[in-house]
């Protein structure tokens, strides 16, 4: 009795706050679901029933497999648990089947698979310095972090509402940065590498990781007042990440680049014929930018300006996902996209390279990578906020200044995840646990800064 | 972090567990012709809205009350006709009379939950905040955990947003009615209490300790001048109260009496269902007819032919009623407090759940909350009774397709008491409150050392039958001879719990103020 009294109520937060996570993610199960679901049966699906030669060609359901090939093994693997529940679900042809049971595994292999983020979290809390600490548990900066990270209502609606799989791709991206905090290079990019052939988004931020590896890790050593000394490059080191990186990939597209299948998975994973915009727009530059040519597209057809035979039927604005060409302002290309993004990332690369500060430093530039890619990326979804959110929590239990960037960012990039629960049931959860959220985070935040 | 801070996140922690449980099934859920709870509100709606007045209580061709005829005080009719008029306002078809019959839509589901939801935010969930930051020496963080306990409480949670219903509103009230009176505001307390029972008649439960405690006040004061002023005003309250609640039926008094015939059914049996009180776990003792005695088994079967000894049984169960709850009532009047006065709620109301006839297995609810309230101060024994308290309701929950939000709030509480209060450190003696009454026991039994290493041992056992239970009704099924094996069974280990713990909460109120005299003594 003893011994479980020690269990429960001493050093056992993290457990706490662990488990009390998911529970509330199992009362999540009976919410709305968006098209992801079937989406991932579908894969599922897939996966289990067809040779690997035709995972990237089938195309029975719309939600065709447009994720890297680890992602397509995982669905794999879970289709083996999944036979267990219902065969039904791992029909091709079943499209839109959503039984209670299918409900049920698709659910609890989100939950369980959490399991990954939150051993990534464990590690992350050992990563940040307690300089600040208070002498109650709840004003620790590493139980603050904890439940920033394990509470995040972006991540919680994302995932367990809305129905994704974020939860262990963020713990792999976490371990990854935790790794490099702890100065075990190779275990980070190694992570990394494997992130990225999970899922491709995370080209996002691949920018910080290069230049981080190859100016803290490849060059060995730093000049007095900080800058590069080029003799202490270490071939070796860059070898080895070399290496890394292309075993991971050989072994993710390696299959497919035998079947010579290689320009159709990749025009699977990069389709750039999906427009501009979302069919919900992601609150980016974008956005803005389209917001505008319709407004003076209305302008000149009201000043005459415009003649109404040349203005192209699509719109933008009817919530589909095709190409379009915009009206007054010159059509975006994605290479325009691309060249935005990049310029956008340049002073924050250029930090990294000249001006070293070590991992905050590398983490910094992650976060602005991200909401660069946010910002001017071509086909961006709303939830990709995220990428950039989740980082910022490990760095606004730092320093002052980082934690007010932090609540003006996750408040505002939690609440342009609203539209993505529209159901009527949906209204009070998504409210109430955005309201726990804001007023912990800001609560907890002040007190830690006072 | 400062308190309103954490007040606001446990009050928003408890609302969406509320919610999410909510999204799941209602009692009697696409099962016609009868349904459940939930079509029986939505029939007072209609009811309440369509008809006069005069008719609400009686049977006619547009009331017919065998089809869930209105069977609460009027404060229910109100709170129905209130939701009606919203009701009207959003869609009419969900209230017509008639055709309304057996109605189930999403967007009514959603209406309905709402209802609840507002109710619980107005009554219950300020009262319970207001109480926790009304606790005296405890510290805050310690005040906020209690009140993430109390609003983490499976049992009301999954019975109002699960089953469907309304007790937020009644035990809103009587909370509201106990806060009162502990904090000499009588006159309140006493509205407030008078309030619950014109919401629910099981209310009745708690009203023997509020009248004792009110009038070992007035005692207290002398009755000769100040404390027969506190009488007459509190008599004056509760009557201007109910006379407020009950003003369009008192006019006539046929209308009076049919809505008491309706509110106090004498003529139903001793209990309905399966409940986990003496009468219906004894009545299992029917079955094993080979092993008792002959001329026993024929005085058990007379008791239990009903038609033949009604006065017999009433009486029987009376007495046992009262017996069982007159110590304490009598120490409450004598001695007036606070504290005595929640542990003799908790007495009394159990006494009524084990021994009264009638008793639904959700008025288990009704001896919970006092148990809530005393969360502070006997943490360990507090969370062991509310886990049995859950348990008991088992076969309702399971027929209302509730075992997921079952499980997950049952170990949410777990989680959060074990936490908050560190539970399982707090098994001595003295922390179970048993330590004047294990010091007199041990004049005559000098061995008597090893109290709270049994109860320690009884905690393990009965979460393990809980669990076992728990699991075999959801898995196996019941053998064909004996279909009701599974529920009988809750019933019964869940009555011998209520035993235990109303020997235990006696024994804390008989010996607790030789410990405090004592104490002060020392001091």
């Amino acid at each position: 009795m003893a011994a479980l009294g020690i269990a429960m109520g001493g050093g056992n937060w993290f457990s706490a706050l662990a488990l009390g996570v998911t529970l509330l993610k199992c009362l999540l199960i009976p919410t709305y679901h968006s098209t992801d679901f079937e989406v991932h049966r579908n894969w599922l699906a897939i996966t289990h029933s067809l040779p690997v030669s035709q995972w990237y060609y089938e195309a029975t359901s719309e939600w065709t497999l447009d994720y890297p090939p680890f992602f397509a093994w995982f669905e794999y693997a879970l289709s083996h648990v999944a036979k267990y529940f219902d065969q039904e679900m791992l029909n091709v042809r079943n499209l839109n089947y959503s039984s209670s049971r299918t409900l049920l595994f698709q659910r609890f292999s989100v939950i369980f698979t959490d399991a990954l983020f939150v051993y990534a979290v464990h590690e992350c809390c050992k990563c940040i310095d307690g300089k600040k600490a208070g002498k109650e548990l709840t004003e620790k900066p590493k139980f603050i972090l904890s439940v920033l990270l394990l509470w995040n209502f972006g991540l919680l609606i994302v995932d367990h509402i809305h129905f994704q799989y974020n939860g262990f791709l963020f713990g792999l991206m976490l371990l990854s940065i935790a790794r490099l905090f702890q100065k075990r290079h190779m275990e980070g990019a190694f992570l990394f590498a494997v992130l990225l052939h999970f899922k491709h988004i995370y080209l996002y931020v691949a920018p910080a990781y290069g230049v981080y590896l190859l100016r803290s890790y490849c060059f060995t050593a730093n000049k007095p007042d900080g800058s590069i000394r080029w003799n202490s490059f270490s071939f070796v080191r860059v070898i080895s990440l070399g290496l890394i990186v292309f075993l991971v990939s050989a072994l993710s597209l390696g299959p497919f680049l035998a079947l010579n299948q290689l320009p159709q998975v990749l025009s699977r994973l990069f389709p750039f014929k999906r427009g501009l915009c979302h069919a919900y727009w992601a609150p980016n530059f974008w956005a803005l930018y389209n917001a505008l040519d319709k407004v003076l597209s209305i302008i000149g057809l009201e000043l005459k300006l415009l003649d109404p035979n040349k203005i192209p039927k699509a719109s933008m604005t009817s919530g589909l996902v095709q190409q379009f060409q915009h009206t007054v302002l010159p059509s975006v290309t994605p290479l325009a996209t691309l060249i935005c993004t990049l310029i956008a990332m340049l002073p924050s690369i250029f930090c990294l390279w000249f001006k070293p500060q070590g991992p905050r430093g590398f983490l910094r530039c992650l976060i602005l990578c991200a909401l660069s890619s946010f910002l001017f990326g071509w086909h961006v979804h709303e939830k990709a906020i995220l990428l950039a959110v989740l980082p910022m929590s490990l760095l606004s239990v730092g320093k002052a200044g980082d934690a007010s960037i932090f609540l003006i960012l996750t408040t505002t990039g939690h609440y342009s995840l609203f539209p993505l629960l529209f159901t009527a049931p949906e209204l009070p959860t998504k409210i109430l646990l955005m309201l726990l959220f804001t007023t912990y985070s800001i609560s907890s935040l002040k007190t830690l800064f006072r | 972090m400062e308190k309103w801070h954490l007040m606001t996140i446990v009050v928003l922690i408890g609302l969406t567990v509320r919610w999410t449980v909510s999204l799941n099934s209602y009692s009697g859920a696409g099962k016609p012709p009868m349904f459940g709870d939930y079509e029986a509100q939505r029939h007072w709606q209609e009811i309440t809205f369509n008809l006069p007045i005069k008719q609400w209580y009686f049977n006619s061709s547009d009331n017919n009350l065998q089809y869930w005829g209105l069977d609460y005080p009027p404060l229910t009719a109100y709170h129905s006709l209130l939701c009606a008029y919203v009701a009207k306002f959003i869609n009419p078809d969900w209230i017509a009379l008639h055709t309304s019959r057996g109605y189930e839509s999403q967007a009514h589901k959603l209406f309905m939950r709402t209802t609840v939801l507002i109710a619980d935010l107005l009554i219950y969930i300020p009262a319970v905040v207001l109480y926790c930051c009304c606790l005296k020496e405890i510290s805050t963080k310690k005040k906020v955990a209690n009140a993430l306990c109390i609003l983490l409480y499976p049992g009301l949670i999954l019975i109002d947003y699960g089953h469907f219903q309304y007790n937020s509103v009644s035990l809103g009230f009587a909370l509201w009615g106990v806060l009162g009176v502990s904090c000499d505001w009588d006159l309140l307390g006493s509205l407030a209490f008078c309030l619950a029972i014109n919401y629910k008649q099981m209310e009745l439960y708690h009203s023997l300790p509020f009248f004792c405690f009110l009038l070992g006040k007035c005692f207290k004061k002398g009755l000769k001048g100040k404390g027969f002023v506190l009488l007459i005003k509190l008599a004056c309250t509760v009557v201007a109260s109910f006379i407020l609640c009950w003003l369009p039926f008192c006019t006539e008094r046929e209308q009076t009496l049919q809505v008491l015939r309706r509110l106090f059914p004498v003529d139903r049996g001793l209990f309905e269902d399966k409940v986990a009180n003496i009468w219906c776990s004894f009545s299992i003792f029917l079955k094993i007819k080979e092993i008792l005695p002959h001329h026993f088994q024929i005085i058990i079967r007379y008791c239990y032919q009903e038609n033949k000894c009604f006065i017999f049984i009433r009486f029987f169960s009376f007495c046992f009623t009262f017996l069982s709850l007159l110590p304490a009532c009598v120490k409450l009047t004598l001695q007036p407090s606070s504290k005595g006065f929640r542990f003799t709620l908790v007495s009394c109301a159990l006494s009524f759940f084990l021994f009264s006839f009638q008793v639904h297995e959700k008025s288990i609810l009704l001896v919970s909350l006092p148990v809530c309230l005393v969360l502070s101060e006997i943490p360990f024994m507090s969370t062991w009774f509310l886990l049995v308290s859950t348990f008991s309701m088992l076969p309702l929950l399971l027929k209302d397709e509730l075992l997921m939000p079952l499980v997950v709030t049952t170990i949410a509480f777990f989680i959060a008491c074990a936490t908050s209060f560190s539970i399982f450190e707090k098994t001595s003696e003295e922390e179970l409150q048993l330590k004047s009454f294990s010091l007199s026991v041990r004049k005559y039994l000098p061995c008597f050392t090893f109290l709270s290493r049994i109860i320690q041992y009884l905690f393990l056992i009965s979460v393990i039958t809980m669990v076992l239970l728990t699991l075999i009704t959801v898995t196996l099924d019941p053998p064909q001879k004996l279909p009701d094996l599974f529920s009988v069974l809750v019933c019964f280990v869940s009555c011998l719990h209520f035993l235990f713990f109303l020997v235990y909460f006696n024994i804390i109120i008989m010996w607790d103020s030789k410990s405090g005299r004592n104490q002060k003594k020392i001091n």
